[in-house]
Formats: structure tokens, sequence, C-alpha cells
């Protein structure tokens, strides 16, 4: 590393030292633990900024931070599922000493020879490490894989197929209480409410039309040309204009999560804001 | 009143296709229903607690917050007729008390009294019962892996007519008094293995903990604690064998305890009483009664046991109701098909056909033309770019399991581009967030360059782990981005949150990006940070694209025979819709 890189890190590490005091002497009239709790604040608040430093480029901060980030998850989601699927779920459920070796309550009444599946299948995963007996490690993979998809092709074909087209069944001329009486009865009750006349049925159109245009899009087996090109323009455009909506959405979403950490900077960690 | 509201005749507990259904309104007041005055006429089939329709003035009010109010009329008018039989019996009970102190004995007072209590106990509404339910009927519900019956019946008479008193419906199944010593063992068997399980694990650390005290090595304090843990030590010797002695003892009670319940249920109606299973509203016809098919729970309804039902027909004194005839004996099953889901085997099939029909043509070798997708197309330029640059290429798998399909998808096209980077001897990165998706990636990469002739260039460190907490693993390959400056980003599977990130990061480091995933929430990030990106199916259809396997073409076509299906079914459904054709529209109702 260059000098200048050490100067940051001192100058930076000096600064969230003196935060750290300062913090927990602020906070020393009100909490017992008050240096500790501040400790625990300006790491995170330190944490925080070393994220956010990736805005400005890739720095010495932004790779501590990552790295100390992807250890802990990597390492706090291997313990998760050791402790809580196979110490806390399986091994109550097959056999009483080693639930009891695990300090782990014996379900006596669960037991299940079916169980004994994964068990199986999971120690074949592991083949992968010997050379010769790596070839049973595919069993596992085709048996999570056709299961699944099994499963799902079933209830995707009953959510996204059935209930699809039985949801795009809408009255294009209207129903009570705007049943159409002609363009008469429409014209002299105009009203451009989003819970009038025009705006239902208008819906209901974009509706059918969205639906029969986004699909004729998603055809692969002909070329888009002609009335056929038309109407996948005209479902291209809708797919957009659908995008364009979630777009904004997930980006108001996201401003409130920028809050949520701002908020703790200056609230929690500076006391700037009550 | 607005003239747009509406009167319900629903009065109590509201109405109940409104969220406020099931909450006890106070007598008197009124709420608002949730359907408006424009909603309503659409959802009067289902609210059957509609009196009258929406007025046409209603209609074409303009004013969009319009709500129909439910006003509770028939409550207050009961509370009225209540309050008239309540005033008569004063007015009774008070000439009679004119008359006691006229005679001034204070016997005749006392009968007196006596009398009066029990003519206002006659007089009192609760003296007039209303009508029974008829045509009660009873049977095994449908459709259901059993435990479970379902009963029907006409409505009282009195309910939202006549006398209209009837306030709710309860419905009593008769139960042999032999069901309270099973549910006595049950409670035995679970305190015991409770007891059981909590010794089991104080034991180890308690044992422990003294021997590190007989070694002389105290933890802090807790000398004071070294009796406490001897005395339930010791305890616990003695009484684990015990426990684990009347645990298996209950066990066999209970086991035998159920294989008697139906035999207990055919000594009806000796040895039994009626108890409530559940209570419904006043205008309700139909009741469920579900229990739960794990012998072990309480709630456990056997099957093939012949149970007995009455339903009564009570007003807003609970004293005062009506018995039904009783019905039964029925019994439970388990059915084998879900007839409710017949529209999933009847699509199923057909789309099974069409898979398999075409899969055959293509393994003829009839051509199935397939247009050309700009995002794929585009991939073997970016490769041949990055040959060029001497830059690797970045491959992100994104955060599906190996299961989801766009997962399955992307590996397709994973192995594609895994044969190319073996052809040009280009760097590939593969960062993994989940372990089985990682070790299928690994096998596709594998495959990959031994397709192109170079399987000793194949190595286990292109493929990795990282982690699987999702920020996580963005922070690393975004890491991964900045510092190894790819010349090409491919994400194709399924994102979530991360997209954005990722796709903005690899546009700052200047890759070129193409993109494929089928989160609808998540293609809006990819369209705006991305060259080329895959919409949805798109990305499925990459994957047949690219292998031009007889497997995938031909399932390829089949969707899109099956998306021809939905546009003429929706189509004759809008139809049907419009021309109030319900038998149509019905044919497309699935069950759960």
């Amino acid at each position: 590393m260059r000098r200048s890189t050490y100067y940051a890190v001192g100058i930076v590490t000096a600064l969230f030292l003196l935060s750290w005091l300062l913090r927990g002497w602020s906070l020393a009239d009100e909490r017992p633990d008050s240096y500790l709790r501040a400790f625990l604040v300006t790491v995170s608040a330190f944490l925080t900024l070393a994220i956010f430093s990736f805005l400005y480029k890739d720095n010495p901060f932004y790779k501590f931070a990552e790295h100390l980030f992807v250890g802990v998850s990597a390492a706090y989601w291997m313990c998760l599922g050791f402790w809580s699927t196979i110490v806390g779920n399986l091994f109550p459920r097959l056999s009483e000493e080693v639930s009891v070796f695990f300090k782990q309550p014996y379900q006596p009444g669960a037991y299940n020879i079916f169980y004994w599946t994964p068990v199986i299948l999971g120690l074949f995963l592991l083949m992968r490490l010997s050379p010769k007996a790596g070839w049973l490690s595919r069993w596992p993979l085709a048996f999570i894989v056709g299961t699944t998809a099994g499963l799902n092709f079933i209830r995707y074909l009953r959510s996204d197929f059935i209930v699809q087209v039985s949801s795009t069944f809408v009255p294009l001329l209207g129903r009570e209480p705007f049943q159409w009486q002609g363009i008469g009865d429409f014209l002299a009750n105009f009203d451009l409410s989003a819970t009038g006349q025009f705006a239902v049925l208008l819906t209901n159109w974009i509706i059918f039309v969205g639906v029969l245009c986004g699909l004729i899009y998603f055809f692969f087996s002909r070329e888009h040309t002609g009335a056929f090109g038309a109407a996948s323009r005209i479902g291209i455009w809708v797919l957009m204009i659908t995008f364009g909506a979630s777009f904004g959405y997930t980006v108001m979403g996201r401003i409130s999560l920028l809050v949520g950490r701002l908020t703790f900077l200056f609230r929690d960690w500076l006391g700037w804001i009550t | 009143m607005s003239s747009s509201r509406l009167s319900c005749k629903r009065t109590k507990r509201g109405c109940p296709t409104s969220p406020l259904f099931g909450q006890v309104l106070a007598p008197a007041s009124s709420r608002r229903c949730d359907l408006t005055a424009r909603e309503l006429p659409r959802n009067a089939k289902t609210c059957r607690t509609i009196v009258g329709r929406v007025p046409r003035e209603a209609q074409r009010n303009k004013k969009p917050d319009i709500r129909l109010d439910i006003r509770l009329q028939d409550f207050q008018a009961r509370l009225k007729t209540y309050t008239r039989h309540r005033i008569t019996i004063r007015s009774l009970t008070a000439l009679l008390l004119l008359l006691t102190a006229l005679s001034g004995s204070q016997a005749q007072d006392n009968a007196d009294s006596v009398l009066t209590s029990d003519l206002e106990t006659s007089l009192a509404p609760a003296a007039l019962p209303p009508a029974p339910v008829t045509e009660l009927k009873a049977f095994d519900s449908k459709n259901d892996h059993g435990h479970s019956v379902t009963l029907n019946w006409r409505l009282s008479p009195d309910d939202g007519a006549g006398k209209n008193i009837v306030f709710a419906y309860e419905v009593y199944r008769w139960v042999p008094f032999f069901m309270d010593s099973l549910k006595s063992v049950r409670e035995k068997l679970s305190q015991t293995e409770s007891a059981i399980a909590e010794l089991e694990v104080f034991e180890p650390p308690a044992k422990h903990l003294l021997n590190m005290h007989r070694e002389g090595k105290p933890g802090k304090g807790f000398a004071d604690s070294v009796k406490f843990y001897e005395d339930t030590l010791a305890a616990s010797k003695r009484l684990l064998p015990e426990y684990r002695q009347q645990v298996d003892r209950l066990r066999d009670e209970r086991d035998e305890g159920i294989d008697r319940i139906p035999s207990a249920h055919t000594s009806y109606p000796s040895e039994g009483e009626w108890r409530k299973v559940g209570t419904v509203v006043a205008g309700e016809s139909r009741f469920e009664n579900v229990g739960v098919k794990d012998k072990e729970s309480a709630d456990y309804l056997a099957d093939n046991t012949p149970y007995y039902y009455r339903v009564d027909a009570v007003t807003v004194n609970p004293a005062v109701r009506s018995q039904s005839d009783v019905v039964g004996p029925v019994r439970s099953s388990g059915q084998w098909f879900n007839t409710g889901r017949v529209p999933v085997f009847v699509a199923v099939m057909v789309f099974g056909f069409l898979t398999v029909y075409f899969i055959t043509r293509a393994k003829r070798g009839i051509d199935l033309y397939v247009r050309p997708l700009a995002g794929i197309d585009a991939v073997d330029d970016a490769i041949g770019r990055a040959t060029e640059m001497g830059k690797p290429i970045l491959y992100v798998l994104g955060l599906g399991t190996a299961a989801d399909i766009a997962t399955i998808a992307s590996f397709t096209i994973l192995g594609r581009v895994a044969r190319r980077v073996a052809e040009y001897q280009t760097q590939l990165i593969v960062p993994c967030y989940d372990p089985i998706v990682m070790t299928v990636a690994q096998e596709t990469v594998k495959a990959g360059f031994s397709d192109a002739g170079r399987p000793e260039a194949y190595n286990e460190d292109i493929v990795y782990f990282v982690t699987q907490s999702q920020f996580a693993y963005v922070a690393a390959v975004n890491g991964v981005m900045l510092r190894q400056l790819p010349a090409t980003n491919v994400y194709m599977g399924r994102f979530y949150a991360e997209s954005l990130i990722l796709a903005e990061t690899g546009a700052l480091a200047g890759s070129i990006q193409i993109a494929g995933t089928d989160e609808i929430a998540q293609i809006p990030f990819f369209i705006v940070a991305c060259d080329f990106t895959l919409i949805g199916e798109e990305l499925y259809a990459a994957s047949a694209y690219l292998g031009r396997e007889p497997l995938l073409l031909g399932s390829l076509k089949a969707q899109d025979y099956a998306k021809a299906a939905v546009i003429a079914l929706a189509t004759a459904g809008i139809v049907a819709a419009n021309l109030d054709w319900t038998w149509f529209t019905t044919l497309f109702r699935v069950s759960r």
C-alpha cells in the first residue's frame, strides 16, 4: 500500500475512535453500558460509511467492509443451516441418542423412514469430494431439479395459466352499474373520474388489448411482420409502460431504505436529529 | 341517510363481503360497507345481505367516494320489540306490587314476587323460540383428504322473515363421554413428554458444570447452585425411567383409544352428549366441520365414524332457541380425486400432448422456426470482445435455486457461453449464491469445456461459492466487477433487489451487459442499465434457441400453441362475460 493509504486509514481510525469516546461520554447519563453501546453504534456507522464509499470508487474501507460482510454472512448461514435444519429439525426425528447429544428434545412420534432420504441424498452430494464416487452427487441434483420442476408445473399452470385466463374475462361494454345502454346514455353521463363509466370501460379494454398484444410479443415460432408485428409492437409498448411504473414504484422503496440509513447516521450515531 | 346508501338486513355481524364482517357491532350504530355503489351490483349475487338495489340516481352519482351504509335496521327493530315487551312486563309488575301493598300481607308479597318473576319469564320475548331449521343434511365433504363433514339446511322461517328473531345457528355434534378420557390421556402424555424433554436438555450441561466444580474449577457464583444441581440431577435420575415407562403406557392407551373412536360413536344416543362444534350467522345455511388428520391432535376427526349432528336456531337471548331434527349417521372419508381441479388436469393433458407432439416432430428433423433474439445474438459478440480485450467474462446466475425455471434456463445459456469461452480461450468467472447451483454450474461449465474439446482448460475455481446472504453476495460480485474489470457481464436467472446494484456497477465498470430474468419487478432495472435484456419468457426461449435441441424446441413450440389457446379462450371469455354466459366462466374456476 502507498503511504497516503496508511495516512488515510490512520486519520479515519482516529476520527472513529474520537467519535466512540464522545458518543460514550454523551450516553453516560442515560445508560450504564454507554461505552459498549457507543462502540457498537460507531462500528455500525463506520461499516455504513465504508459501503457508501463505494459510490466514490473502490477503496480499502470498502474492501474491508465487503470481506467482513461476506465472511460473516457465509459463516452465519452455514451455522444456521446446520443448527436449525439438521440439528433442530432432522436429528430429533431420527435418533434419540443423536438428538440428546445435541441437547435437542427428541420427537418420538415424528419418526418417519422417509426422513432418511435427505440424509442419504445429502451424503451423495458430499461425494463430490471423492474423485471416484463424484458421479453420485448428480443423483440428488437430478432429484431436486426434477421434483421441483414437476411440482411447479402444476402450480404455474394453475396460477399463471388458468387463473390468468379467467382474470381476462372482463366486460368490454360494461356491466351494472355501467350497463351499456347506447351511446346516447354513455355521452349523457360521460364522466372522467377514476370510478366513472369511461374509466372502467377503458381499463377493461386496456386489459384485453394489453394481454393479447403482450402474448403475441412472446410468440417465438413466427416472424413478427405485418399485422402480427404491429400487435407485437403494441405488446412491447404495454410491457415498457408497465416496467416504467414498476421502476418508479421500486425506486421509491429504495429511497426509503436510504432514508433509514441516513436516519441511523444522523440520529443514532451523531445525535444531530431526534 | 343518503339516497345512495342501501339497507342491509345483516345486523349484528355486518356484511359478509366486508372486512368488518365478524365484528360485533354496537346496537343502533351503523357501519359503512366497503362496497361502493358502483361495485355493489357486480357483487350482488354473492352479497346475500343486500335488500335493495342501488337507486338509479346513486348509480349516476359522480362522487367517487360514495359508500353504502349498512344500517342495523333489523337489530334496532328487534331491540324496539324487546323494549316494548320489557315495558309491558314492568307495567304489570308495578300493578302487582301495588296490589300487594294494598293487601298489606307479607306472605302475599312473597307470592306475588314469585308470580311476577314467572310472569316476566313467560311474557319475555325469550319465551318465543324461533322456528327450527328444516331439511338438515350432513354429508362427507367432497374433494378433500377426509376428516371433514359438511352440513346444509333450510333457513328457519324466522330468519329474515316471520318473527325475524334468529341471530345465529349453532351446530352441535354428539360426542361420547369416552372422548373426554381420551383427551385426558393426550394431555397427560403431552405433559410427561415435555417433562422428559426438559430433563434431557437439562442433564448434560448440569453434569458438565458439576464435574467442573468437582475438579476445582467452579464458575463465578456457582457454589451456591451446586446443591440445586445435585438435587435436580438425582431427581432426574430417579424420575426419567418412571416418566419413560409412563409415556410408553400412555401412548399405548392413546393408540387404543383412537382405535375405539368409531365404536364409541355407535353407542348413540347413550353415554354421550351434544357439544357445540361451530356457529354461523343468521342467513347462512352451510357449515363445514373440519377436523385434522393427525391422530395425535386434539382436533382429530376420525374417518369412517358415525357422527350425528343437529343445528339450533338461536336468538339474541342464547337461552331461547329451537333445535332441528338430528341428522346422522354420517361418515367422513377422503377422495382420490379432487374434481374441483379438473381444469388443471385438462390443461396439463392438452399441454403435455402438444409438447410430446412437437418434440416428436423436432426429433424427426422437421425444422421448427425460432425468431432471433437480440440479447442472445449479442452473447457471441460479447465473448469475442472479451477475447480481443483480454479480459474475463462474468456470468451471474442470480439468487434462484437449482429448481427455479429461470436458473435451469440459465444453465443452458451458461453451457453455451462456457463452450465459446473454451474455444476462444477467454477467462470465465461464475460466482454463485447457492451451493447446489454452484454444483450444477460446475458440471455445466465442465461439460462446455469438454464439448469445445478443451477439457484440460477447465479449472474448478471458475465456478465458486460466495455466500447465501443477498447483499453480501452483491458486495462480493461488485468487488469482482471493479477489480477484475470483466469485458462482459451476463446476468441470467432469478434476481431480486440486487439487480440494479449489479447492473449499475457493471455499467460503471464499462462492461457490455446482457441480462435475462423472469422476475417482472426486476426487468425494468436491467432494461435501464444493461445493453441487452431478455424479458421473461425470452429467457426460456433463449435456451431453446441456443441449444437447438428437439426437447427444448418442441416445448417452445408447445408454449406458443398454449399462448394461442390463451388468446382464443380470453376472447371467448370476454364474449361470455359480456353476454353473461356464466357456464363458460365457471369452467375456469379451480378449487384449492
